[in-house]
């Protein structure tokens, strides 16, 4: 193993088709149009001596360092800003060339510390390497005239350290920032000598726009930006190359090593998903791994108000099985179940829905998607015929009218929304759907055309009106319609959806929204030439989820945006493997493939290959979980890497539920808040500590790789192998790869997935098989997956939410997620993230806080019909009047009292988005934070006596 | 009504209110039965047969008509 660095060609690539053949220093090297000289020489293996260019960035041609000399030319141009040409013979190195080159490294280290044997870049630095590369052996200049040295050194950030005695102004970091990242937050702030890189207004780094996605520390040729923890612990010696942990885009990282610790993630260049960009999660919060809040021992105890006891593997998976052989007999088989996690590879998923469907004999299995994008499986099955997005990410440099609805890219998918933007500032259309001011709205050279500005939980009353101005405008692809998609189903739909009940005008008065608006929003949807839809929670986490799914498929169907680059509909998943865990069988009606389990042929093979026979019926959903442990007939579960004490709405509901059943197996990095509901703890290994797969928004299946030893011996997929094992039924899998081809052997759509091809490849887009045997970036292109290869459109009725505002009731409380911290927080809240986001608050309009004499960080009671609970208030205007927002992401902020059981009528995913609340000045936690956080207390007690009787 | 039938009803008053867009009525009460026939555990669909048969005064038209299907399968 070695750090194998990236190779860094100087300039991006050029994406022409057209190639043009030249020589270089006497070799003959053929490039695409476009191509800088730099580039095309690199490619061949002539580094040209560069500081200012770095292939993630456009050139610059500021440092002069790269200059050529090309025959018949004049001068000596810089060789990034100079593209290829046919027949031209270019030189890269001359006395002449060599002469120049140490006259610009002198002038560079005239005035750069000296410092480079105990330089943190010492062994990673380009301004090194270049003084090496041009032979400077000395430097004429006074050190003693005016120069930066004493430039004070920000040390705000919390992951990386800015200091300006070594910064050369190259402004590779303003470029990265604007280019890359997109947030323009950094510039050269002076002229001449008094340049200097300064974020925002002179501002510190933490009191400026910086989102600390790394780009510029990526991007920064010396130590002027670097990683605190390469400062701390010195250059990794090694590289391995995963998948993060976090959110859906599911960026490729090279883990960088000092044996087996991490020093850095960096993103990887060839990384299919994120083209080397990062976010402040994936590229910097990696320190949970390591937290000493880490159990890394098995713990049981017969009573949650019992002290645990850490035992043995052996004892642990031992107890675990008998107790839950015990509640199938006492309950019936049918009266345990299991709960996979979107956080979790998808072999470890896998083998959960096969414990429980082989092992225990049931199908009461589900995951955390019940919670988030169950309906986008629902309706996109229902109308194109498969449970997924259609497009690659990169499709949407190809988009001329992007559509958002309740998504906010920017915090929950953060290097996608670096890649979105970078195509608005190339001048797509932009159309935003949601309740709230997302930073989308505007940001930086980006300006929404349309923000439609509806009322919660009116969705597919303001989809449905787009629809009618689009049939009733004759805006309608005919041809892709009548080409694609089921006749009988459209006309239906057409006729349906051109009642004058679904105008914009008789919509407005439901959605708040100007008809106009709609209007205007509809025809430039319609008639852009590739319109896109990217959508997350805030379209699924309603009543109507699934409809709002089927009304969007429905509009893309209708405009003919499918089976090509630059259109689509794509579900922005929440967490990492979102898609990955709903493929792999995790739902309880639903085989790996989304086949139904009454499905005789699908169930048959699964027999034949397990071993065992299996239930025809439907299983148990989460919330079905729960009402049946109340009702005493569900009485076991094993919950694997998901929080669903902190996580899942009407909380107070599922506590109840929790305590109400025998055993409750949690297998987790932390004691989470399930855990203190449970009575066996394993524990879990993170990302950085087992193989395996993860499959992101885009289907894109990519490695996950062990860098590290699991600190509790075992990767997660081994232990429930040894359950499994325990429990009677056998496993034997050596290697998350026979899994996987286990897997690949009984679903069509990963037929040809392997491990080894993904070694090759990178990564693969299912579906993946004979057809498609490096996978498929685009869906439906030529025919839809349903049975009879058309789309098929289903009526969308709008039905009114049964969660209403009251006077006592009258605002409506709506949820999200901020970029610095991670769903229910388990990892991001412990990493240095919590600088940025220490607290869940309660943003309220300027004149609900003044009816309410609530001042900002006064503390609010939150009151709804399911409980209450209190937080700090923020007054802003992203809000509407009668709309307040708060995030989830800390337990005791009780963001889940106060949502309440109210569900998709499909998939019951839950209506998070939508809660009638009345919000109050108090002085006080509520009467649940403070039981709350006394049963919390109890539970490290008792978590800290069973470690002390160890 | 305990909680654990209010529960299965609303669940199957709120299927059969997307269907409810489906002006042929017999077509969209076979679609709330399809549903509830491939998404409810065994447990879950006794119950709302049972309580269908019992008292049902809880759901509306269409699911009632679903129910009847459903118990006929």
């Amino acid at each position: 193993m070695s750090i194998n660095k990236q190779q860094d060609f100087g300039t991006p690539v050029s994406a022409a088709q057209q190639t043009v053949t030249l020589e270089i220093d006497g070799f003959t090297v053929t490039a695409p149009m476009g191509t800088s000289i730099m580039r095309a020489a690199a490619s061949i293996g002539i580094d040209i001596p560069k500081l200012c260019a770095t292939d993630s960035i456009e050139p610059f041609g500021s440092c002069r360092l790269c200059v050529v000399q090309i025959e018949g030319g004049r001068g000596m141009p810089a060789s990034c800003t100079t593209p290829v040409a046919e027949g031209q013979k270019i030189s890269t190195q001359s006395p002449k060339l060599a002469d120049v080159r140490r006259g610009v490294m002198e002038l560079y280290i005239s005035e750069h510390p000296l410092d480079c044997l105990t330089c943190s870049a010492n062994g990673d630095c380009e301004l090194q390497d270049m003084a090496g590369a041009v032979g400077l052996r000395e430097v004429r200049y006074n050190p003693a005239g005016e120069n930066h040295l004493s430039a004070v050194k920000d040390e705000s950030n919390p992951y990386f350290s800015f200091d300006p005695s070594k910064c050369i102004v190259c402004s590779r970091c303003v470029r990265a920032c604007e280019e890359t990242q997109g947030t323009f937050a950094l510039t050269i702030d002076g002229r001449g000598f008094d340049s200097k890189v300064s974020p925002s207004q002179n501002q510190a780094f933490m009191d400026s726009e910086c989102v600390s996605c790394g780009a510029c520390v990526q991007a920064c040729p010396t130590a002027t930006l670097m990683e605190k923890s390469v400062i701390d612990h010195g250059q990794p010696e090694h590289a391995i190359v995963t998948t993060c942990a976090y959110c859906g885009v599911g960026c490729s990282f090279r883990a960088e090593m000092k044996g087996e610790q991490v020093i850095r993630m960096i993103p990887n260049k060839d990384g299919q998903a994120n083209h080397g960009h990062s976010c402040v999660k994936g590229r910097f919060a990696f320190g949970y791994a390591t937290h000493k809040d880490r159990v890394t021992k098995p713990m049981i105890r017969a009573n949650i108000n019992d002290p645990w006891k850490e035992v043995s593997w052996e004892e642990a998976i031992g107890h675990a099985a008998s107790e839950l052989k015990r509640l199938q007999q006492k309950y019936g088989k049918d009266s345990i179940g299991s709960i996979t996690s979107s956080r979790c590879t998808n072999e470890e998923v896998y083998l959960m829905q096969k414990l429980t469907r082989a092992g225990f004999g049931n199908n009461n299995v589900d995951t955390c998607a019940r919670v988030c994008h169950s309906p986008t499986g629902y309706g996109l099955k229902q109308t194109f015929g498969e449970s997924s997005g259609t497009q690659d990410f990169d499709s949407v440099m190809e988009a001329d009218v992007i559509m958002v609805i309740g998504a906010n890219p920017t915090d929950g998918h953060p290097v996608f929304a670096s890649l979105m933007k970078k195509r608005l500032r190339e001048g797509a259309n932009l159309i935003v759907i949601d309740p709230r001011q997302i930073d989308l709205v505007k940001t930086p050279h980006v300006q929404a055309d349309y923000h439609l500005k509806l009322r919660p939980s009116t969705n597919v009353a303001l989809m449905n009106a787009l629809a009618y101005v689009i049939v009733t405008e004759n805006l309608v692809d005919e041809a892709f319609v009548n080409e694609r998609c089921d006749i009988e189903s459209f006309n239906k739909w057409r006729t349906f959806i051109g009642q004058d009940m679904h105008s914009p005008e008789a919509a407005e008065a439901i959605t708040g929204v100007p008809a106009a608006d709609v209007r205007a929003a509809a025809r430039l949807y319609a008639t852009g030439k590739n319109s896109a839809i990217y959508y997350g929670l805030g379209v699924t986490e309603h009543s109507q989820g699934s409809t709002t799914v089927i009304s969007i498929a429905n509009l893309a169907m209708a405009t003919g945006n499918l089976g090509r680059k630059g259109v689509g509909v794509n579900p922005l998943r929440g967490q990492n493997n979102v898609q990955g865990s709903c493929d792999m069988g995790s739902f309880p009606h639903e085989y790996p493939g989304y086949r139904h389990v009454s499905d005789d042929i699908t169930r048959g093979l699964f027999e034949m290959t397990w071993q065992a026979d299996l239930s025809p019926e439907p299983g148990l959903r989460i919330p079905n979980m729960f009402e049946a442990a109340i009702d005493k007939t569900f009485m076991g579960l094993y919950v694997q890497g998901e929080d669903i004490a902190q996580s899942d709405p009407d909380i107070q509901h599922v506590h109840a539920a929790l305590r109400a059943m025998e055993c409750v197996i949690v297998q987790d990095l932390f004691l989470n808040e399930t855990a203190k509901f449970a009575h066996v703890f394993f524990p879990g290994s993170s990302f950085l500590e087992k193989n395996g797969t993860f499959t992101n928004a885009e289907r894109r299946i990519s490695p996950v790789r062990k860098v590290m030893t699991p600190l509790a011996k075992y990767q997660d997929w081994e232990v429930t192998q040894m359950l499994s094992n325990a429990m009677g039924y056998p496993m034997s899998y050596s290697h998350p790869s026979e899994i996987m081809a286990e897997l690949a052997s009984l679903t069509p759509t990963f037929a040809g997935v392997s491990y080894e091809k993904i070694d090759q490849l990178g990564s693969i887009q299912w579906p993946c098989n004979d057809e498609s045997p490096t996978g498929t970036p685009i869906m439906h292109k030529d025919e839809f997956m349903r049975d009879d290869g058309k789309g098929l459109f289903m009526l969308t009725g709008y039905v009114p939410t049964a969660e209403k505002v009251t006077p006592k009731f009258p605002l409506i409380l709506t949820t999200g997620r901020i970029l610095s911290q991670y769903n229910v927080g388990a990892q991001t809240r412990r990493t240095q993230n919590n600088v940025w986001h220490a607290e869940d608050i309660l943003e309220i309009h300027p004149h609900d806080a003044e009816d309410r004499g609530v001042n900002n960080q006064d503390w609010v009671g939150i009151k709804s019909r399911a409980g209450e609970t209190v937080l700090r208030a923020l007054i802003s205007d992203r809000v509407q009047p009668g709309i307040v927002y708060t995030t989830f992401h800390f337990p005791e902020s009780g963001a889940n009292v106060i949502t309440t059981d109210n569900s998709d009528w499909a998939t019951n995913c839950p209506e998070y988005k939508v809660t009638a609340v009345q919000v109050t000045k108090v002085s006080q936690q509520s009467e649940w934070q403070k039981n709350y956080q006394a049963f919390s207390e109890d539970q490290l007690d008792l978590l800290a006596q069973g470690m002390a009787n160890d | 009504m305990s909680n654990k039938i209010e529960s299965l009803v609303k669940m199957a008053n709120d299927i059969s209110n997307f269907f409810n867009a489906e002006s042929d009525k017999a077509l969209a009460a076979e679609g709330v039965k399809k549903h509830i026939l491939r998404a409810w555990e065994p447990r879950m669909r006794a119950a709302i047969i049972e309580y269908s048969q019992k008292d049902g005064s809880g759901l509306n038209p269409l699911a009632t008509e679903a129910i009847k299907l459903l118990a006929g399968c």
